[in-house]
């Protein structure tokens, strides 16, 4: 409803103001008058005309303001808005609108979790651990770009969408990511971004029949899968080779290859769906031993082709250690570290440490783990190489 | 609505693009009714800034910063909304070199 009354009357305030006196009417009037046949329609139209009513308050003369232009040339169209496809327009307009690439990506994220999602600002600033005022003035300035720049509300073109899906993935993600390093351990009041994120996702892809967006719904769906697995009783990480696959979330897993599937099935995966294929055969293996290491390979090779970056690589070189062993993989990582762009990057130095160790060079081991802590800031992970480092310091 | 396209370059990138191909994009913009002015600027080199403090003018030899990518031209063009805007700016010859800025024009308060 929100969507549609932006839509309508062509500014978020406005509209967040008419939906609530849509609400207060609708507790005031619908106990005596009964609940209307279409109760959506009905606190569309009221929030309109109190808009409208609002608008016309405001303005001196009797001149239409834009909010009642606006309005009476949507009042024509009544169809419009009591049709229920016309809903998942206005929240695919709404999706795409708070996540165009013209508003800072930080922005993108607020003006995303408040919007579509409905989280208040406190909300979203507790979960990102930024201040509320802050915050606050982030979705401001981004409301005003959005009306001084005369940013569009709508859906994009067939030509721009894809790198316009691009950003809204990325949102998501970002979201979603935020969520999944919060629920390991220590910071147990924030919100749920993980579950908004998936809600996100879901819905994005019930209102667009895209490839990318279905896998990157699996990809999510397949890591909070393991949710429950991969934190002990203590607080602590545990990795993804020692977790008790008997706490999965089969439902999402099976959820998830599904839609793995059917995003492979369009013809040419993109790196979120290459990315879910390969949690996916993570997903159906009964333990690391039984692994197919050789297809996560493959699949590495594949995400490597659309999207190449040293951290898949080091994924890869992690792949490439169980299938052949701790000095393949750990030939790839040095040649990587060589390099210079993952030398800050904490998992390269926990890595070559972990191969080092297998191989029983325990002093090299131990001068990567040293230089994976001094780069790792939070509790449980830091925990976790601490524990590696004693283990190969005896 | 206006917007006002800044085309930024690099001083050796200045003449990664040819004028004929800065002239046609011009006509094309013109041609679909778009464009209310362009111009290419002469480079910063012959730029001077003019200010007046306390009823005294100050001129001062270059432009009134200086950075590294620097105002090479403009466009003013009429688009519908900022996407409209954004895909002219990215049509501009100058976009794969440097960078367009696009700013709406505002209206003066009376």
């Amino acid at each position: 409803m929100l969507a549609t009354l932006i839509r309508l009357l062509g500014d978020f305030d406005a509209a967040e103001e008419a939906l609530h006196d849509a609400f207060r009417a609708a507790l005031e009037q619908w106990p005596l008058e009964g609940v209307p046949a279409n109760p959506r329609a009905w606190l569309v139209s009221t929030g309109r005309f109190k808009a409208i009513d609002a608008g016309r308050r405001r303005k001196r003369f009797d001149a239409l303001d834009d909010i009642g232009e606006k309005a009476d040339v949507a009042f024509i169209d009544t169809a419009a808005w009591a049709d229920d496809e016309s809903v998942e327009d206005d929240r695919l307009r709404l999706i795409f609108t708070c996540c165009h690439p013209a508003l800072a990506a930080d922005a993108q994220v607020a003006l995303t979790l408040r919007e579509v999602c409905g989280l208040t600002t406190e909300e979203i600033a507790r979960a990102f651990l930024t201040p509320a005022p802050t915050l606050a003035q982030r979705i401001v300035r981004a409301k005003a770009k959005i009306r001084d720049a005369h940013i569009p509300y709508e859906v994009p073109s067939r030509a721009e969408l894809p790198g316009r899906l691009d950003a809204v993935l990325r949102v998501i993600y970002l979201v979603f990511n935020e969520g999944y390093a919060a629920s390991s351990g220590e910071q147990v009041t924030r919100h749920d971004l993980s579950a908004e994120a998936i809600r996100l996702g879901r819905l994005l892809v019930e209102l667009l029949a895209e490839p990318e967006a279905q896998g990157l719904l699996a990809l999510m769906l397949l890591h909070d899968s393991r949710r429950a697995a991969r934190t002990s009783a203590e607080g602590d990480v545990v990795l993804l080779e020692d977790q008790d696959r008997s706490l999965w979330n089969r439902g999402q897993i099976r959820e998830g290859v599904r839609l793995v599937e059917q995003a492979l099935s369009s013809g040419r995966p993109g790196p979120y769906t290459i990315q879910a294929a390969i949690g996916a055969v993570h997903a159906e293996a009964a333990s690391t031993a039984a692994t197919d290491w050789n297809e996560i390979i493959g699949l590495y090779d594949a995400l490597l082709r659309v999207s190449p970056s040293p951290i898949v690589e080091l994924n890869r070189a992690v792949a490439v250690a169980m299938r052949d062993g701790p000095a393949a993989g750990l030939a790839i990582v040095d040649r990587l570290l060589s390099g210079g762009e993952l030398r800050d990057y904490r998992l390269a130095h926990a890595a070559r440490g972990e191969l080092c160790r297998r191989l029983g060079r325990t002093s090299d081991a131990r001068f990567s783990f040293e230089r994976a802590l001094a780069l790792t800031r939070q509790g449980p992970d830091r925990r976790l190489i601490e524990r590696r480092l004693a283990e190969v310091s005896k | 609505m206006k917007y006002l396209c800044l085309v930024y370059l690099e001083p050796d990138k200045l003449h990664a693009v040819a004028d004929r191909e800065c002239a046609a994009c011009g006509q094309g913009l013109r041609d679909r009714g778009v464009l209310l002015a362009a111009e290419a600027l002469e480079p910063i080199e012959t730029a001077t800034t003019v200010r007046v403090r306390n009823g005294k003018m100050l001129v001062t030899d270059g432009p009134f910063a200086e950075t590294k990518e620097q105002l090479a031209g403009f466009y003013l063009v009429d688009a519908h909304d900022l996407n409209e805007a954004i895909q002219i700016a990215s049509k501009i010859p100058p976009a794969r070199e440097g960078s367009v800025e696009v700013r709406p024009v505002r209206e003066l308060n009376p």
